[in-house]
This record gives structure tokens, C-alpha cells and sequence, in this order.
């Protein structure tokens, strides 16, 4: 019984914040309805024993992402009158599809097929049952090729994160990598030379002596 | 009981809501991007579901890969933002016809 009031507070929460996020006229409301849908997705996900991806929702995407969205959506000087036009007569057509399809899905995937008695509630795994370490050995067994290629895609999003926002400026300073590779061992290394030592020059004694 | 039913009622009404954002919200760059989040968190939520009551890890190694995936995704996808921004002066989709579509 607490399962199902669970699962309704949070499935209400998410439906009414995401709502919020496709209404709200300020887009900062809009990312933060998008954070509490994701927080109650992930509260969801806990009841569902998937506790490993309900805590990485929360860490990676509201932590990282919406973070990123949040500081993306507040940097820009967004004009939003002219940004908003539209929305009214949007509406009817953007609501009748989303009906029909919400209907459609309905249909289909609704008790009759795949209700309780298709797909009956499995028994609740125990205290001793760890879902991060079922999905660790999963993911560094099966799924190693697949979990290197997600590394290379994560690489591939920072260096082409940074090569698109990176501004060369007139006044920036850098070393050039192609010429520092082309230093040669002896003209155009810096030289260490030994000399002997020269006397101090006569007004730098004279302040030497009046501090002392 | 709470059945697999429930689960994927509420991916659906997620990605219908998602699907009326675009319509709703498609001069703002920024909503259309937030949109596409939504209905990746429906698919995730029907993963879920589905692999808890199969009692196959599967699905969950996907959503692992989902997520991957669509934090990429973001992050790429905000730099383009930013950097159209940072040249065009805005972020209105109505605005950015230079390829005469």
C-alpha cells in the first residue's frame, strides 16, 4: 500500500513538472521544473531496485547537466517577447497531438496488456542484493566494448565542447606547440653560462648600507 | 500492486508532454533541447520498468548508456548553442535560415 502511494506522489510530481516545463515563460523556472522531474524519476527508479541509476540520475544529471543548462540558460541575454510568440497559437494543435498520441500509447500498453496478470510483481529482492555491484560485473564483463566506446564518446563531447566555445583573442597568450617541437638541441635552448662574479655596483651598496 | 502498466503510462504521458513542448516552445532553442531531455527520461523510466519486471539487469545497462550518451549530447549541443549565440545574437530557431531550408 505505501508502494502505491509512493509511486503516485512521485508519478504526480513528475507529470506536473513536466508540464511546468513546457508553460513556464521564464526558461530558468522551465530547468528547474526539469530538475524536480528528474529528482522524482529517481525516486521512482529507487522503488523500481534500480537504486545504482536513480543516484546517478540525480548525481550526473541534475549535478552535472542541468547545472550546465542552468548556467547556459543564464549567461545568454535571451529576448523573450519575441521568443514566447506563438505559444497561443500553438496550442490547440501541439495539445491535440500530444492527446492522440498520449491515447495512442495508451492503448497500447495500458492493464490489458500489460497488466498484473501478464507481467506479475516479481518478488522484492533482499537486503543482501547489490544492484551496483549485478551492474558493475554486467557492465565490465558483457558490456566492456560497449562501456569503452560510452569513454570515447564522453572524450569526443569535451574536446568538441571546448574546440567549439574556444575564442582565440588578439591579446591571448600561448605557446605555439608546432614551433616548441621544432626547438633545436643547441642555438635555441636557453644556455647556462658560468661567469665570474662582478663587483656590486656603487649605488646599490650605498642603499645596501643605509637599510643595514 | 503497481503494475508495468502504470510504469509505461507514465513514460507515455512523459513523451507526449515532451512531444507538445516542441510544438509549444519551437523558437526557443534552449526548450527544444529540454524537450529532447523529457523524452529521453521517458524512455529511461520504460527501461526500468521493463528490466525490473523481467528481472533482466539488460535494461538497466542501456539506460547506463542512455544517459551517457544524452550527457554528450547536452553538453555538445550547448556549445553549439553558445557559440550561435555568441555570432547570430540569438537563440530564435526562426532566425537561423542561413542554409535557406
Amino acid at each position: 500500500m505505501a508502494e502505491k502511494f509512493l509511486f503516485y506522489v512521485f508519478a504526480l510530481i513528475t507529470v506536473w513538472a513536466a508540464v511546468m516545463v513546457i508553460t513556464r515563460k521564464n526558461p530558468v523556472h522551465s530547468v528547474l521544473f526539469l530538475v524536480l522531474a528528474f529528482v522524482s524519476s529517481a525516486a521512482l527508479w529507487v522503488l523500481l531496485e534500480a537504486e545504482f541509476l536513480g543516484i546517478v540520475l540525480i548525481l550526473v544529471y541534475v549535478g552535472a547537466v542541468m547545472v550546465l543548462f542552468l548556467f547556459v540558460v543564464m549567461m545568454l541575454d535571451i529576448d523573450l517577447a519575441t521568443i514566447r510568440a506563438g505559444f497561443v497559437q500553438n496550442l490547440p494543435l501541439a495539445g491535440l497531438i500530444a492527446a492522440v498520441m498520449a491515447i495512442e500509447i495508451l492503448l497500447i500498453v495500458g492493464p490489458g496488456n500489460f497488466g498484473l496478470d501478464a507481467f506479475p510483481k516479481p518478488e522484492p529482492l533482499g537486503a543482501e542484493v547489490s544492484n551496483t555491484r549485478e551492474l558493475g560485473l554486467l557492465l565490465y564483463s558483457v558490456y566492456i566494448y560497449p562501456v569503452e566506446i560510452a569513454a570515447v564518446i564522453l572524450l569526443l563531447a569535451i574536446v568538441a565542447a571546448i574546440r567549439l566555445t574556444l575564442r582565440r583573442r588578439p591579446d591571448n597568450k600561448y605557446v605555439d606547440p608546432a614551433r616548441q617541437v621544432r626547438v633545436r638541441k643547441g642555438p635555441d635552448r636557453v644556455r647556462l653560462v658560468k661567469m665570474a662574479a662582478e663587483d656590486v655596483a656603487p649605488v646599490a651598496a650605498a642603499e645596501n648600507g643605509e637599510s643595514q | 500492486m503497481i503494475a508495468l502498466s502504470d510504469y509505461l503510462i507514465l513514460g507515455g504521458l512523459l513523451f507526449a508532454i515532451a512531444v507538445a513542448g516542441i510544438f509549444l516552445n519551437r523558437k526557443n532553442l534552449i526548450l527544444l533541447l529540454m524537450c529532447v531531455e523529457l523524452m529521453l527520461l521517458a524512455v529511461n523510466m520504460n527501461f526500468v520498468a521493463f528490466s525490473h519486471f523481467l528481472g533482466d539487469m539488460t535494461g538497466q545497462v542501456f539506460v547506463f548508456f542512455i544517459l551517457t550518451v544524452a550527457a554528450a549530447e547536452a553538453a555538445i549541443g550547448l556549445a553549439i548553442l553558445v557559440v550561435l549565440f555568441r555570432n547570430r545574437r540569438t537563440i530564435n530557431v526562426e532566425d537561423l535560415d542561413a542554409l535557406k531550408g
